[in-house]
């Protein structure tokens, strides 16, 4: 398991890190079963907030990633895989629109705007 | 469960008075405590050691105040300040010695312990100690004994980088079991913002802003943009609005961001930047008045 904080993101780092253990729980490299470290624990190690991490944890675990059991932490739950297409969906969406937008900007016309994507698919 | 309460706490100075504090800083969790040189942060800090004897208010320490048993409230104290409180004469074996004395759970063994991996020289006067070992000196006093509550009054200041480092990891291990709290006062807040659970924020000697961190920068944008762009309806909102030739920038509670339509670039502030712009506009107020 892996966390990078950015201090530049617009994401809240419990969002930063919601959104890269559910990455890596989505894509296997945290396996299912597995015990994440303590609340606590991974506050100290990535030098943020206990407010911070228990935020990312509850919100994992109201999306059904995690489960926590008092005693034995915060075990990851098993993934449908539709959720990670679901998840690289959204984020080719996200990125198409942001093209399209900025190509509306600059009043770039369609059909060049697909010519464009067309060569890129290409490449 | 709350290890710190303070209740409605003032003090009355012939210039100054710090008035009506009150929070709960609960068990296991980092407060930091800012505001601008003279806001009343060494002030609360001295009422909550006991050092200071308040006007009102009442101060509770794992659910006893300081009145109950004086000698039992204060062991529960470990206090780390601006200036080192050792003899400049004294070198590192008095210390030890005296804090014996002092406190009956202090343990040289551990206080050798941290006096050891910090590289603090044993044969030096106290006096010819850098800034930095001064300050850890203090920390291994304070962890070689045992405490509920670090109370630390600008400790951080005038260490390198590298130093502040080391003393957020520490910070963090003392509050890891989830018994113990940290509450610090700083007016640099930069790399300690990032540990701290809870912010309280005081200027001249009353409570601005009282939250935990991450919903106090949820609640405000920093708002950047041109100057003529601001219409009446946006201004009464901007809290220390700063202006500069070239353009203005202000923080803006998050619940009025409709307001800011496409003309203004807006992202997420420090508490730093948050603490700014509230001094500013309480300095604006204060002209207009």
């Amino acid at each position: 398991m892996k966390i990078i904080i950015s201090n530049q993101s617009e994401l809240p780092i419990y969002a930063q890190i919601r959104e890269q253990l559910k990455e890596q729980i989505l894509n296997g490299q945290i396996p299912e079963g597995e015990t994440l470290p303590s609340i606590r624990q991974l506050a100290k190690e990535i030098g943020v907030s206990v407010i911070t991490t228990t935020r990312a944890y509850s919100e994992l675990e109201a999306e059904g990633y995690i489960a926590t059991m008092q005693g034995k932490g915060s075990v990851v739950l098993a993934t449908d895989n539709s959720l990670l297409r679901e998840q690289y969906l959204l984020r080719i969406e996200e990125g198409l629109s942001t093209a399209i937008k900025t190509a509306r900007t600059m009043g770039m016309s369609e059909e060049e705007l697909r010519h464009i994507f067309n060569n890129l698919l290409e490449t | 469960m709350e290890l710190l309460e303070v209740k409605n706490l003032s003090k009355q100075y012939k210039n100054f008075a710090l008035q009506d504090i009150s929070f709960t800083l609960p068990k296991g969790y980092i407060m930091g405590y800012v505001g601008a040189n003279g806001s009343g942060k060494t002030t609360t800090l001295s009422l909550i050691t006991g050092i200071l004897k308040g006007s009102a208010g009442e101060v509770y320490i794992d659910g006893h105040s300081r009145g109950e048993d004086e000698c039992s409230y204060k062991a529960k104290i470990g206090f780390v300040g601006d200036d080192c409180h050792f003899p400049d004469h004294f070198k590192i074996k008095h210390i030890r010695c005296a804090l014996k004395d002092f406190y009956p759970t202090f343990s040289g063994e551990q206080f050798n312990n941290y006096i050891r991996s910090w590289k603090l020289p044993e044969n030096k006067l106290i006096k010819d100690f850098s800034r930095g070992m001064k300050v850890m000196l203090m920390f291994a006093s304070v962890f070689a004994r045992e405490t509920k509550l670090l109370v630390l009054d600008e400790a951080t200041n005038g260490l390198d980088p590298v130093m502040r480092a080391e003393v957020l990891k520490l910070l963090q291990e003392y509050v890891m079991d989830g018994e113990k709290s940290v509450i610090f006062s700083t007016h640099i807040l930069s790399d300690l913002e990032q540990i701290a659970d809870y912010i309280y924020f005081i200027h001249g000697g009353r409570t601005v802003l009282y939250d935990a961190k991450d919903e106090l920068i949820d609640s405000f944008l920093l708002v950047k943009g041109e100057t003529a762009k601001i219409f009446p309806a946006l201004k009464k909102e901007l809290i220390g609005l700063d202006e500069n030739a070239y353009g203005f920038e202000a923080i803006l509670p998050s619940d009025k961001a409709e307001l800011l339509g496409n003309d203004f670039l807006f992202e997420k502030p420090t508490i730093d930047q948050i603490v700014i712009h509230y001094i500013m506009s309480a300095g604006n107020q204060a002209r207009t008045e």
